[in-house]
């Protein structure tokens, strides 16, 4: 059985296509065949974060059109080793309308076929067709969220939206499982008062919390890179996805990266990172 | 406020204030989803069509609002009549 998680969140550049990299490495590293969809039709960026910009030669909007196959448009990750992860990326071009309920239905229905664990549709923002698309099948769902306001309220709006539209909820089955992921956490400023806490994010909102993901130099880096984050051994941000990925599966991992330590004397005179 | 943050002047921490908007919004946008009051000026409309057959009464004497209270929504309408009695 294909588990199909939608990574959604409303509001733009909250680190939606960031999580959807490193959150299906995470997936492919522990050994699940997993493939990750950019539903940003148009406006791409799937392929660049992954690193496989130069080797997009069909993507979805080909596939639900009928000129080319499955297999001809997905393409094989060079991060994850063991060959379990594979990219499809979005349409560069405009045809949003090209995303139907049935032909995205189709698809995931052949990745199912095609022995896939785990299918990850990265949403674009907004909430419009793209965004619809991409939450429609989901079984579960990871909102992205930031500590602040436009970006939580839209979180709210979204889950609204999933619990309304998606496919279980139409046919009255059982929801789809929400996970919050609080990104771009400065522990600092929260000590601070300046930065809502992610406890503060999860009250309003209402939905178990999966993760929280530091604010960090090195998902710049990454991506400059085409690298996932979750590959960048000994950072931050690594530990926080895979620990991600462990709760994911049902492992208790307690929440790493959330709290503030005074740098002590040492870090203070040589400036240790 | 506090004498303490009167004398150093302590400002209320933004994130304090960013968690009660976003609780008072996100309440209302909930609320809101599933039983918008579209109808309440048609409402207060034909309300003010009936009462004007009886007591003339202005437009804006007439108030109509719908509140939340606890598990309870109520529909509250406000008329306020004429002094004099207003008969027609």
């Amino acid at each position: 059985m294909t588990r199909i998680v939608v990574v959604t969140s409303g509001k733009g550049g909250v680190g939606k296509t960031t999580t959807s990299a490193s959150f299906a490495s995470g997936l492919a590293l522990r050994g699940y065949r997993t493939a990750v969809i950019d539903f940003d039709v148009g406006l791409r960026n799937l392929d660049l974060i992954m690193g496989c910009e130069r080797r997009v030669v069909y993507d979805l909007v080909n596939v639900l059109n009928g000129e080319a196959t499955l297999g001809q448009a997905l393409i094989k990750d060079k991060h994850c080793d063991n060959g379990n992860l594979f990219v499809l990326p979005a349409s560069q071009t405009r045809d949003k309308d090209a995303l139907t309920e049935e032909g995205v239905e189709k698809v995931l229905k052949e990745l199912e076929h095609m022995g896939f664990d785990y299918v990850v549709c990265d949403s674009p923002a907004g909430i419009e067709r793209g965004a619809v698309m991409a939450l429609t099948f989901a079984d579960e769902a990871l909102v992205v969220s930031n500590p602040e306001v436009s970006s939580v309220r839209d979180s709210d709006r979204i889950l609204g939206i999933i619990q309304a539209k998606s496919r279980r909820a139409l046919l009255g089955a059982e929801p789809v499982k929400e996970h919050l992921l609080i990104t771009r956490y400065a522990p600092k400023r929260v000590n601070e008062g300046e930065m809502l806490s992610y406890k503060d994010v999860q009250e309003i909102l209402r939905v178990p919390i999966i993760g929280v993901i530091p604010e960090s130099e090195a998902v710049l880096q990454s991506s400059n890179a085409g690298t996932p984050a979750i590959h960048l051994a000994g950072s931050d941000v690594a530990g926080a996805y895979h620990d991600v990925v462990g709760r994911f599966l049902g492992e208790t991992i307690p929440l790493r990266f959330v709290d503030y330590e005074k740098p002590g004397l040492f870090k203070r005179l040589f400036g240790g990172r | 406020m506090s004498l303490f943050s009167l004398i150093f002047g302590n400002k209320p921490k933004t994130a304090v204030i960013a968690k009660e908007r976003l609780q008072l919004i996100i309440a209302h946008e909930r609320r809101g989803g599933t039983s918008a009051p579209d109808f309440l000026p048609a409402l207060q409309e034909e309300l003010m069509a009936v009462i004007s057959k009886y007591v003339s009464v202005n437009p804006e004497d007439i108030k109509v609002s719908l509140e939340k209270q606890g598990n309870f929504e109520v529909l509250e309408v406000n008329i306020v009549m004429p002094e004099s009695g207003g008969r027609l």
